[in-house]
């Protein structure tokens, strides 16, 4: 019986419709030209200009360091719910877990919004701190669906093991859960320093005067300078650092289910 | 376990339970509630809100402002989908159906674009189709058109960049059912006579519904949210319900009206996920029922 080649076609024109625009995108970076419509000669002026933008600059410091903050707090929140979920079946679980789920089908308007509204409401002024919180809102339930995957696979007879062999409650967290978790945990949080990196529309919701994130310096450029090439060796640029990121976590998940 | 283990072991539940429930709780429940409360206030004249309640904002939303607004946001989104899916499909097959190896690597070239960050990916295609970029430029070169077409600030393009932002939504999941599909069924149509397509139609498509709608679920869920796509690419005739949330909210500051729009997406979306996932419980107690029968 003969197969029909039609779906290997959509296939491939697909992966063709996905790959064209970044690929234009990462050559741009290295054109001369600045509108990027022809190929006018190989240049390195775009990554120089953008070295030397200290606008971008410190909006990338505030980025990490907002980045770092968010996923260090989702993570000890979502690995704190993922044993909750893992341990218990109860009424209240149900509940704990409908809460963390609507979160990822939200459209991230709603969620923008409606913080906005909130911290207007509750009279807190937006800067980092609102940003913060919304970050780990965001955040929270990536890192918990992560850490519970993990914790499926988890053999907790090594904890009766340890207690058996007579340690305490908080030895065996520390010296025997926490280290058998470590790479889910951190790969849950390396999700959510991605996740807080790369968003944008919650973060316009709730930004404040005096803290611009990468994203929001990136949107700015977009709109009113329109300083296209530049923005094109920033995407690059993070184009290969989000690869080294995922590669390591994809690394730290597989590590454990191998064998 | 024993009464006296018991106890402590509720505590264990709620120390465990009470950092992410009461985060969410405050930080996700509470302003969900308060876009609803606030769609029934006014705004003051520094961008706040004043004390009266009215009924104005709801009132606006059947405004000519806005009505055509809603209307096009549900079919570019409900077109938008469509074609998602009906892409996806052919894709979905074609990655089920081949040998293992190549499945996962397929899978990895599918995610592999959507790592860079969703802002500079619609930008890289501003950049493409803008009046003297590379999309023009071969249009010009097949000399169809008299006149090269404008292909950005147009319904045509929040359309294309949506689809392009959206499919790998809907190939994932259709992907997943397509995995756990059983193709020998599809043999065994074919053995019965029936036509290659056919057989799509009839046995396969069927066999991934669950998969179909979770697909349809999640990327029209997250097209009628969208602002980014028509804010870069759109004009002022694709306009969304989002681009007048954020214009609302970060433009002229009324919140009490971006919070009625808000509401209304927000309504929108509580129900589109209740009705789905009833549905999909249904569908679970059918098939369970189906294997009760079968089994007996």
């Amino acid at each position: 019986m003969k197969r029909s080649r039609f779906p290997v076609l959509v296939t491939a024109a697909v992966l063709l419709f996905f790959y064209a625009p970044i690929v234009v995108l990462v050559i741009n970076s290295f054109n001369a030209s600045r509108f990027g419509g022809s190929w006018e000669g190989f240049t390195l002026k775009w990554y120089e200009k953008l070295w030397n933008n200290d606008d971008i600059w410190s909006a990338l410091w505030t980025s990490l360091g907002l980045a770092t903050l968010a996923s260090l707090t989702a993570m000890v929140l979502g690995t704190l719910a993922a044993f909750a979920l893992h341990r218990f079946q109860s009424r209240l679980q149900k509940i704990h877990l409908g809460t963390l789920t609507v979160p990822l089908v939200m459209p991230d308007i709603l969620m923008g919004i409606s913080l906005l509204l909130f911290f207007v409401a509750l009279g807190v002024p937006t800067g980092f701190t609102t940003i913060w919180i919304a970050h780990v809102t965001f955040c929270l339930s990536y890192v918990t669906m992560v850490v519970l995957g993990r914790l499926q696979d988890f053999d907790f007879t090594l904890v009766d093991a340890a207690r058996d062999l007579g340690a305490g409650r908080w030895q065996t967290l520390r010296r025997v859960v926490l280290p058998l978790l470590a790479p889910g945990i951190i790969a849950g949080g390396l999700l959510a320093f991605t996740l807080s990196i790369d968003d944008f529309v919650i973060t316009f919701f709730v930004q404040g005067p005096g803290t611009t994130t990468l994203t929001l310096r990136v949107y700015s450029m977009m709109k009113v300078s329109q300083n296209m090439p530049v923005i094109n060796a920033l995407a690059t640029i993070l184009l290969a650092l989000t690869f080294a990121v995922v590669t390591l976590s994809f690394k730290l998940t597989r590590k454990q289910t191998a064998p | 376990m024993s009464a006296a283990k018991n106890i402590p072991s509720r505590r264990a539940e709620w120390l465990l339970t009470l950092p992410s429930l009461g985060w969410l709780a405050v930080f996700f429940v509470a302003p969900a509630l308060i876009v609803f409360l606030l769609a029934f206030k006014t705004a003051d004249a520094t961008g706040g809100v004043s004390a009266g309640w009215t009924l104005d904002n709801l009132r606006a939303l059947a405004d000519p402002q806005y009505r055509p607004i809603l209307w096009r946001t549900f079919w570019i989104s409900g077109t938008t989908t469509l074609i998602c899916l009906v892409i996806a499909l052919p894709v979905s097959f074609a990655m089920a159906r081949a040998a293992p190896r190549w499945r996962n690597f397929l899978l990895l070239l599918i995610i592999i674009p959507f790592w860079t960050n969703f802002l500079i990916r619609v930008f890289a295609w501003k950049t493409l189709l803008q009046s003297d970029g590379l999309v023009s430029q071969l249009l010009d070169a097949t000399r169809l058109f008299d006149e090269s077409p404008t292909l950005l600030y147009n319904s045509g393009a929040v359309l294309l960049i949506m689809v392009y932002t959206q499919l790998p939504f809907a190939i994932l999941p259709l992907y997943a059912a397509a995995e756990r599909f059983d193709f020998t069924l599809m043999d065994a149509a074919r053995d019965l006579g029936a036509s290659g397509f056919r057989a799509f139609r009839s046995v396969f498509i069927p066999g991934i519904s669950r998969g179909l709608g979770a697909a349809a679920l999640i990327v029209f869920v997250a097209t009628i949210g969208m602002y980014v796509v028509p804010d870069i690419v759109g004009g002022t005739d694709s306009e969304m319900i989002g681009n007048k949330i954020a214009q609302r909210a970060q433009g002229d500051r009324n919140l009490p009206l971006a919070s009625a729009l808000a509401a209304a997406l927000l309504f929108c979306v509580l129900l589109l996920l209740i009705l789905c996932s009833s549905a999909f419980r249904r569908s679970e107690k059918l098939d369970n029922a189906l294997k009760g029968e079968l089994q007996a």
